[in-house]
């Protein structure tokens, strides 16, 4: 039926202008069916890697228990059986603890720099470098910690080998570093003005405001924007599977050699092992652990934001 | 023949004689015995191309209320926050011409901004507390200024609070945070807080938008009360107020000072027609 009037009128709900409105209505839900479709991609693109992951899962963990998987302090999936994720588990979070202990101090230095001591041109100056740091690619990093990062901790520390974790942890402190920089300044740059400008009428001085105004103020937007460093340095692939090395190692010697949940996934996914084996499933365990990792961080900056919020608004 | 009374216009001519004020105003020849406590010399501020004031001398006298009244936007926020700097913090200002404090030139780099603000406070056109306790917001004055001691605080929060006729709402909850408080207990906060520094100048900018009569009327008591101690520069837009609390009137209009006087004699007799239409509220 084309004619909308009678289409319409029955129904009683338009009345005259009801006739004038409902093109309008149509073209809107036209839109609004449109964007719902755009977001239904990312939905299901998500649902569905969830899904292959959870499931090629559960295959493996059929033949591997989930005990084994979480408590064991061995992983030598291809020799010896070994199916114990700890020593992948503890090279990534080592590798992320030592990029936190570079990138965290150093990026929200240079964010409180930039946000409240630098004038405009340096910050115009400065910002530009920072993408370009970010926008480096990781293998282009992975190189350099190789070639020259990890020479330099081994002329530090002889003891450490060519592979070590804190080749690593520098290489991805670097990368997300100016992450780090470019959220925590936009968060404390959001800290209004009429906040400082009351603190400067008291007489405090520039840091005074810093530290006991601007960062408290901003303290639950830091936060969020270091987990999400924190996750997307576990997530770090290329730079780690370079220059941490192979070898799952269950240590927290950051100059030993070790290899990340990523790592493993890379070595595997590149080898010849064939599809359908437990070795080949053992990716997608070790893809979940880490997914799940991820999550955790990304949740509990979530409730970090929401707790704080609700001290304050 | 100004028969028509509305509330938030003043009832022409706002004389001594039919508002008996309780609070006896500082007469022109008092006035002028005085001595400046801020002196501005033909000041010229700009916000990039724009200028906002231009050409602004007046005499603040010291020990005495200073109103600053005009229309929305003729520059009375914009003079108050060049009394301590303030605008230091806008990008692309720039200010001509001279302000004495005390004697000694407050512009230019050389001057300590810190050290001046710790003697000029101002109370703020929008309240601004901190996302912080009561308690802390009143003490972060006193603690920049290095007063150490939680019962020495105590004392200064308290004393603060109770000038500023908050202490009763608030002195089971000075733990709380500060955005709990309603809008009007946040502007009594924000004076509270002022007073806490113990400021020579009080500069304040319409502190009383937000209050009801009764807290307006403890506000308007407790600016008399300071009088004699400090010298006060308030902005406000309600003309009986500042018939009520001051002792000299200021009138801007445009960037520019149109007229200045005693307020008994601007009140009464003013000099110029702009100052009379506004005053008796034929405009803006
Ligand atoms: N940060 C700023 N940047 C640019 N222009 C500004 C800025 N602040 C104020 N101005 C302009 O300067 C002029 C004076 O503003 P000011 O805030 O001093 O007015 P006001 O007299 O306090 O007004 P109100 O009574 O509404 O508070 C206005 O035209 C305003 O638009
Ligand atoms: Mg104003």
């Amino acid at each position: 039926m084309s004619n909308s009037v009678i289409d319409v009128a029955p129904h009683g709900r338009f009345g005259i202008e009801g006739q004038a409105v409902r093109p309008r209505r149509w073209g809107e839900q036209v839109i609004g069916v449109a964007l719902f479709g755009c977001a239904l991609v990312s939905i299901l693109t998500t649902v569905g890697i969830v899904i292959v992951l959870v499931a090629e899962a559960a295959q493996f963990f059929r033949e591997v228990s989930i005990w084994e998987f979480l408590t064991g302090t061995e992983w030598s999936p291809k020799l010896e059986n070994k199916f114990g994720i700890l020593p992948l588990l503890c090279g990534t979070l080592l590798v992320m603890a030592g990029a936190a202990v570079i990138a965290l101090p150093i990026g929200l230095l240079s964010a409180i720099y930039l946000s409240e001591y630098a004038s405009s041109s340096v910050r115009e100056v400065v910002k530009p470098v920072l993408e370009v740091l970010a926008g480096i690619p990781s293998v282009v990093f992975g190189y350099l910690a190789i070639v020259t990062i990890s020479p330099l901790v081994r002329t530090i520390f002889p003891s450490a080998g060519v592979f070590n974790a804190a080749s690593a942890s520098i290489v991805v402190g670097f990368m997300v570093l100016p992450m780090v920089v470019s959220l925590s300044e936009d968060i404390l740059r959001a800290v209004p003005r009429s906040l400082r400008e009351a603190a400067y009428a008291l007489g405090a001085t520039k840091l005074d405001v810093t530290v006991k105004v601007v960062v408290p103020a901003a303290i639950s937007g830091i936060v969020a924007a270091f987990l999400l460093a924190l996750s997307r340095a576990i997530g770090e692939t290329m730079a780690v599977a370079l220059a941490a090395g192979n070898r799952p190692t269950l240590t927290i010697n950051p100059l030993d050699e070790v290899q990340t949940m990523t790592a493993y996934i890379v070595q595997v996914s590149q080898g010849d092992t064939p599809a359908g084996t437990l070795e080949y499933r053992t990716i997608f365990a070790v893809g979940l652990a880490l997914f799940v990792t991820t999550m955790f961080l990304n949740v509990l900056a979530q409730w970090f934001v929401a707790r704080v919020r609700e001290k304050y608004e | 023949m100004m028969q028509e009374t509305t509330i938030d216009r003043p009832i022409m001519p706002l004389r001594p004689t039919s508002f008996p004020r309780e609070r006896p105003s500082r007469t022109a020849d008092d006035l002028a015995g005085r001595p400046p406590k801020i002196s501005v010399d033909h000041l010229n501020f700009y916000y990039g191309p724009k200028q906002a004031l231009s050409d602004v001398t007046l005499m603040i006298p010291q020990h005495c209320v200073t109103a600053l009244i005009g229309p929305s936007g003729c520059g009375k926020s914009t003079f108050l926050r060049c009394l301590n700097r303030m605008n230091d913090m806008i990008d692309n200002t720039r200010v001509e011409g001279e302000i004495i404090l005390d004697g000694r030139s407050i512009l230019g780099p050389k001057v300590d901004v810190v050290a001046l603000r710790k003697r000029v406070g101002m109370v703020f056109q929008k309240s601004n507390p901190f996302p912080k306790s009561v308690f802390e917001n009143v003490a972060y004055g006193p603690r920049v200024a290095g007063v150490r001691g939680k019962s020495v605080l105590y004392e200064i929060v308290e004393k603060s609070l109770v000038r500023a006729a908050l202490w009763d709402e608030v002195k089971d909850r000075l733990n709380d945070s500060a955005l709990q408080l309603s809008g009007g207990q946040q502007q009594r906060l924000c004076i509270a807080r002022a007073l806490a520094t113990n400021p020579d100048v009080l500069l304040m900018d319409e502190p009383a938008s937000a209050l009801d009569p009764a807290s307006t009327s403890r506000i308007e008591d407790l600016i008399f009360e300071l009088r004699d101690r400090y010298t006060i520069v308030i902005v406000t837009h309600n003309m009986q107020q500042a018939a009520r609390v001051s002792d000299q009137t200021a009138f801007f209009y445009q960037g520019e000072l149109i007229e200045a006087g005693s307020t008994n004699e601007l009140f009464t007799n003013p000099a110029r027609k702009q100052t009379e239409d506004y005053i008796t509220g034929r405009f803006g």
